[in-house]
């Protein structure tokens, strides 16, 4: 059998399993009856619903003929690994990692790397221009977040603080 | 007069210098990151929300009113004058403002709809401000049964008018819902799906989200296209106020659509889009005077009904919000969202325990709308400049707002992880071609459906049937099965489709 939509076809195996997965770890919890419904009844009912979405999202895919075959076409491996790294060195550097030995850097730090790994996502990658960015980003949160919005926030590497 | 007593309180509670401060920033900020290509009403208010938790809560509400309206405003800009809407009720909004801006007509374009906006918005608080009392009634008649119905109501009209493929839609609700369900149970202490990890017992932030899924989705799709599909060209805007003649067309156009718009948007899931496109209809079908540009092809009776439209539409859809606690749409379940941050559980005793508060947030709408046509119509020249900045010093600092503002929501890299997770989830969304629109919706709304329908068969002892017998409840459930035939008859399911087109 060909698959006539790829698209829906991936998106109905999502549903399938995620509505699956959710109705199998509902039967974990007490499930109850109608009159008195345990943790476990909601999201049985609406994991099995979605399960039968996705089954029948799958279903048509394989059997509804579409113009294109709806594509789901490459995957930007690019922007999606320097976007979601720059959000993960962004974290790691806010708050430190113990687990792996990094102290906290603070805000100032953690912006500058968020900048220069999301920049290189994009076509265009300019060190100077990144620098200059980095550098007005960086003042603009200052001021914005911790100045006028006193969030509480480390600002500075926690060894240069001590 | 109990309205003009109301409307006293209100007016008394938001014209604080300090309030007026706020929703001008809200104002700014709303347009500023409204304007930018591809990001729309929902993912302004996820960025700024965190921007607001430091505030009391009318100042914070009354910022995210004047960013709603920024932000709205600032997609009916891009719509006119680079043809991208940035949400989807501007989208029919692009078929006849666009081709006026390419006429070098941007100027009347973009006043009529600021003009046509804030006229709408008036009548729409009016109408939120004398029907939101009553009501509030209705809303204490209302048992688990009826408001399990009407939350199913809302979730069917959010999507048969939302988004392309519907069963996906349902799918997307669905998920939604079961996201919401993470966490501790309310009624039994029960950690559901959270893994063991301490931070999943209070359940996903809905700004991580909302967040991860439109911020950072949005991103990578979008830089994932060729450079050459992204820029933006700016005609030149020369002529800022429409002429007499146009007047004279834009002002029974915008009395129609504020009509429409007022009625459609207390339906829940009606609000702006369904306003804006039914509107758009109906002037199509109102004979052309003579002299009269056709539509499609630069009329600006095509710019002023559906903008006057989809801001009544959204002014009368906090009324669902307001009286009943539930939220018309994906703005609003942020809305939700953010008023709980600040403790405030939305729904009918907001008006009683706390009238100051409930009638300055709708004070302080008339106020969003007030600011933002002083705001726009001098500064419509600068708004296109911004249009100007390059895309890739645009997405690192959008990147960046997002970051800081899911850590500062608990202070936690925790959040930092899901938004992360969240991003890729979204980019998924977009490649798999299911809108993520809903999904925000059924996972504010997870919960309290979950709560209802608990507490309505318990009271039925485990009887289905309460749901169609009582005749509120039955009444609701068949207004959402009547929309759902609607929109699988076939003539409908074409013009869904040829609406939804114009937006890729």
């Amino acid at each position: 059998m060909k698959i006539k939509s790829q698209k829906d076809f991936f998106a109905g195996l999502m549903y399938l399993v995620i509505g699956g997965a959710f109705a199998w770890g509902a039967t974990g919890y007490t499930v109850g009856k109608a009159s008195r419904m345990g943790p476990g009844y909601f999201p049985l009912l609406l994991g099995s619903i979605l399960a039968l979405i996705g089954a029948f999202v799958l279903f048509k895919a394989m059997v509804v003929d579409t113009e294109d075959g709806e594509k789901i076409g490459s995957i930007a491996w690019k922007p999606l690994g320097y976007i979601i790294g720059s959000n993960l060195a962004f974290g790691i550097l806010l708050g430190g990692l113990p687990s792996i030995g990094v102290p906290a850097m603070g805000l100032i730090v953690a912006i500058f790397a968020l900048v220069f790994i999301a920049s290189r996502a994009g076509d265009v990658y300019k060190v100077k221009e990144v620098f200059i960015l980095s550098i007005v980003l960086a003042i603009l949160s200052y001021l914005a977040f911790i100045k006028l919005l006193n969030l509480q926030f480390q600002v500075w590497p926690s060894f240069i603080v001590n | 007069m109990d309205l003009f007593n109301n409307l006293a309180i209100g007016f008394g509670a938001a014209f604080t210098l300090q309030n007026l401060l706020y929703c001008f920033i809200g104002c700014v900020l709303g347009t500023l990151i409204g304007v930018l290509p591809g990001i729309g009403p929902v993912a302004t208010i996820a960025m700024l929300l965190p921007a607001t938790y430091a505030l009391p809560p009318l100042a914070a509400l009354i910022m995210l009113a004047g960013i709603y309206y920024g932000a709205q405003y600032g997609g009916s800009t891009t719509a006119i004058l680079v043809n991208l809407p940035g949400e989807s009720s501007s989208v029919v909004t692009t078929i006849d403002g666009y081709q006026m801006a390419r006429q070098g007509r941007a100027g009347p374009a973009l006043a009529a709809a600021g003009m046509g906006s804030f006229f709408a918005g008036c009548v729409g608080t009016l109408i939120l401000a004398s029907f939101a009392a009553p009501l509030t009634e209705v809303a204490f008649k209302f048992g688990p049964a009826e408001y399990f119905s009407l939350m199913v109501l809302g979730l069917i009209g959010a999507v048969v008018l939302a988004s392309g493929s519907l069963i996906k839609a349902i799918g997307m609700i669905m998920l939604g819902l079961l996201m919401g369900l993470i966490g501790t149970d309310v009624n039994s202490g029960v950690a559901r799906y959270s893994f063991d990890i301490p931070e999943l017992t209070d359940g996903i932030g809905f700004i991580t989200i909302a967040m991860g899924v439109f911020g950072y989705g949005e991103i990578i799709s979008n830089l994932s296209k060729k450079d050459e599909d992204r820029e933006v060209f700016t005609a030149k805007v020369h002529g800022l106020f429409p002429t007499l003649a146009d007047f004279k067309h834009m002002l029974p156009a915008v009395l129609r659509g504020t009509t429409i718009g007022s009625c459609l948007g207390i339906l829940p899931g009606g609000g702006a889009l369904l306003s804006a496109f039914a509107a758009y209809t109906i002037e199509k079908k109102i004979k052309l005077k003579p002299g009269e540009i056709a539509f499609g092809k630069g009329n600006i009776r095509g710019v002023a009904a559906p903008e006057s439209a989809n801001n009544a539409g959204s002014q009368t859809s906090f009324i669902p919000l307001l009286t009943l606690g539930i939220p018309p749409n994906a703005v609003m379940a942020l809305m939700v969202g953010a008023m709980t941050i600040h403790n405030i559980q939305p729904g009918p005793q907001v008006m009683t325990s706390n009238p100051q508060l409930f009638w300055g947030l709708i004070a302080s709408m008339w106020l969003g709308n007030a600011m933002l046509i002083i705001l726009n119509l001098p500064l419509i020249g600068i708004w296109i400049k911004l249009l100007t900045i390059p895309y890739r010093w645009l997405f690192p600092a959008i990147v960046l707002f997002c970051a800081i503002g899911v850590y500062s929501t608990n202070n936690n890299t925790f959040d930092i992880w899901m938004v992360a997770i969240f991003g890729v989830v979204g980019y998924t969304f977009i490649k798999l071609g299911c809108e993520p629109a809903p999904l925000l919706l059924g996972f504010i709304l997870g919960p309290m459906m979950e709560e209802n329908l608990r507490r309505a068969m318990l009271l039925s002892r485990g009887d289905w049937s309460v749901f169609v017998t009582r005749p509120l409840s039955a009444s609701l459930l068949a207004v959402a099965v009547l929309l759902l035939i609607i929109v699988l008859l076939p003539s409908m399911k074409s013009k869904r489709e040829n609406v939804f087109k114009e937006e890729d």
